[in-house]
């Protein structure tokens, strides 16, 4: 019963899903509404599970003294002030010129944006690593890129401005973004909309059902 | 005297004519000299109009048709707008629906479909529409439509070619895993990721070092996620007969619960329920940098082996997988992202592309019936090729009626 009946409702569920999509007719034009609010709902009750689960996992390596667990330190008071803030700043905590802003424009924001400032360099390192030219199909990734990192950069457009048109950098970039890139991006899509539709048919059917356990 | 008195009468008179001559003269004038006619006449009315159940919907919505007004592009050519007016009888009182500007032919009133809405449009019950042709400030009213209701369709047939796709996919799937369960063996082509899973966790195993899952950034309705948890039930079965720690930072809430369940299950499949451990199966945080910042602070400081990157991912792709080369784990990623495809090749050491995350776990698995469906998908794709080899050629040559096929209407 523990499995079979997990697998029941990823049937009924499926197979409704499948028929609310070619049928416009009420009731079935309402359920994908309806699931997607059950689906809401049962979000917003595993959003205090994950929260509780984060505190229990801080605290007990705080005091089971466990590696980083300084760190779990910085989570813990971070929690703290930001949910004590907000309670303190009552509905309107997220406005402009509350403390809770403060504390997000000042702390939070800056940390996002240096992690995402760190993606230019890792960049720059995963490119140094990929296009070395160890074989062909290496060497061919590297003229790829040469071309469409030129000719997307005016260096690349004062280099070959003498060529005529439809010859310099720039075209010669947009040429391998239009077709054999563009062509490669779709055949992947392809792929993965019939993984999709199999995958799906897998779960829906029963025959994939090891994310229940067992084969 | 009596001449020059009379004279002197008739030149008053052709004086006093003069000057009738002169007002109505500058009456002429005026008139002619105003403005140009298509301003002060109102535009043509629109003909023809036709109301009718909008198709391939719930039931709450009606279209409305006409012929263009004879001013509306030509004649006076000054219909700015037509308004749509409805009303529930043909004498009661119309009230504006909308509008759509000249040049426009239909309409479409689309309603509500909750009673207590003001905007209700109730299925199955009769509307008269008329149409306004309207110039700056003139208008003209069309004739009333005959009466039209709304009603739901029980077959969207915009949808027909994704209806004979999958019909015809689930075809090929439900054929293979008859053959399959018959005990028809299939060649499926080696994947150089899946094949290095095992080795993957040898290698952690021999290092005594964990392994790191991460799921990215996908929720538990997503269908890469969904694939991912089939794949983590074959890892995570084999770290438990390698006896291999698994680290599973999550993203989202629900996936952490899902991912503890999966692991637990395949630990107990392993009859290693002993080894489960709850605490590393976490929830870190719903912010997208701040989890980075999170899983970095892991590779770093527990050096993992091996790093699965399997799931949704976005910018974060390339942070976590050149944290992970740095920190020295062999890495295997998977994701139908597209844009992030190839951060991942760029970076990590295995690749499954697209559709081969969702195969990976039937790769794992070697069970006949799961090949059987990756069967099945290649015949689909054989399917595909075959459609756009003939698509290509239909375009070229300008049969539409072959393209036309293949058109869907959401």
């Amino acid at each position: 019963m523990r499995r079979e009946v997990p697998l029941l409702i990823c049937a009924i569920v499926g197979f409704t899903l499948i028929i609310v999509y070619f049928v416009p007719h009420p009731p079935f034009s309402d359920m994908r509404d309806l699931f997607s609010d059950w689906f809401s709902v049962i979000a917003a009750f595993a959003i205090y599970l994950g929260i509780l689960n984060l505190l229990k996992n801080s605290v007990d390596k705080v005091f089971r003294k466990r590696s980083g667990w300084g760190f779990s330190i910085v989570i813990i008071a971070g929690f703290v002030l930001f949910v004590f803030i907000g309670l303190y700043e009552g509905s309107d905590f997220g406005e402009i010129g509350t403390r809770y802003y403060w504390l997000y424009d000042r702390i939070y924001f800056p940390l996002m944006a240096t992690m995402f400032a760190i993606l230019a360099f890792f960049i720059g390192s995963a490119s140094y690593r990929a296009f070395r030219a160890r074989n062909v199909e290496a060497t061919v990734l590297l003229l790829a890129a040469f071309f469409v990192m030129l000719g997307r950069v005016p260096i690349g457009y004062y280099l070959t401005s003498w060529l005529p048109e439809g010859w310099r950098m720039g075209d010669v970039a947009n040429a391998i973004m239009t077709y054999p890139q563009m062509a490669g991006q779709r055949a992947v899509m392809i792929g993965i909309a019939l993984g999709i539709v199999s995958t799906s048919l897998r779960i829906i059917l029963g025959i994939e059902r090891t994310f229940l356990g067992g084969e | 005297m009596r001449v020059e008195k009379e004279k002197m009468v008739l030149d008053r008179g052709f004086s006093y004519l003069l000057l009738l001559a002169f007002f109505f003269l500058i009456l002429f004038s005026t008139n002619s000299f105003a403005q140009d006619p298509s301003d002060t006449l109102a535009p043509e009315s629109v003909t023809n109009v036709d109301a009718f159940d909008t198709p391939n919907d719930n039931g709450h919505s009606i279209t409305v048709s006409w012929e263009l007004s004879s001013d509306d592009g030509a004649g006076k050519n000054n219909v700015v707008v037509y308004e749509v007016y409805r009303s529930d009888s043909p004498e009661g009182k119309f009230e504006k629906r909308g509008m759509v500007p000249a040049g426009e032919n239909t309409f479409e009133d689309q309603g509500a479909k909750e009673k207590d809405n003001a905007n209700y449009l109730p299925s199955h019950k009769n509307f008269y529409y008329r149409v306004r042709a309207k110039s700056d400030g003139l208008f003209s009213d069309s004739e009333i439509s005959l009466p039209a209701y709304a009603y739901g369709q029980w077959y969207h047939t915009g949808k027909t070619p994704v209806l004979v796709a999958v019909i015809l996919f689930s075809v090929f799937a439900i054929t293979f895993i008859t053959l399959a369960r018959k005990g028809k063996l299939f060649y499926i082509r080696p994947l150089a990721g899946i094949e290095a899973v095992d080795d993957a966790i040898g290698r952690a195993t021999e290092m005594g070092k964990p392994i790191l899952y991460i799921f990215g950034l996908g929720t538990a309705d997503m269908i890469a996620t969904i694939a991912s948890f089939t794949i983590l039930s074959r890892v995570a079965k084999k770290t438990a007969e390698y006896q291999t720690p698994i680290l599973i930072p999550c993203y989202d809430s629900v996936v952490m619960a899902v991912a503890q369940e999966t692991v637990r299950a395949a630990y107990l499949e392993a009859g290693r329920p002993d080894m489960y451990k709850e605490e590393n199966i976490f929830f870190l945080t719903s912010m997208q940098f701040a989890y980075v910042a999170g899983v970095n602070g892991i590779m770093l400081r527990e050096k993992p082996a091996t790093n699965f990157y399997l799931g949704k991912f976005y910018a974060e792709s390339l942070i976590l997988a050149e944290t992970g080369s740095i920190a020295g784990s062999i890495q295997i990623s998977g994701t139908d992202e597209i844009a992030q495809i190839p951060f991942f090749v760029a970076a990590t050491d295995y690749t499954l592309i697209g559709e081969e995350l969702y195969a990976a776990s039937a790769y794992l698995g070697r069970e006949p019936v799961l090949l059987g469906t990756l069967k099945g998908q290649d015949w689909g794709k054989a399917v595909v090729i075959f459609s756009l080899i003939l698509g290509a050629l239909a375009a070229s040559f300008g049969f539409q009626f072959f393209i036309n096929l293949f058109r869907i209407q959401l």
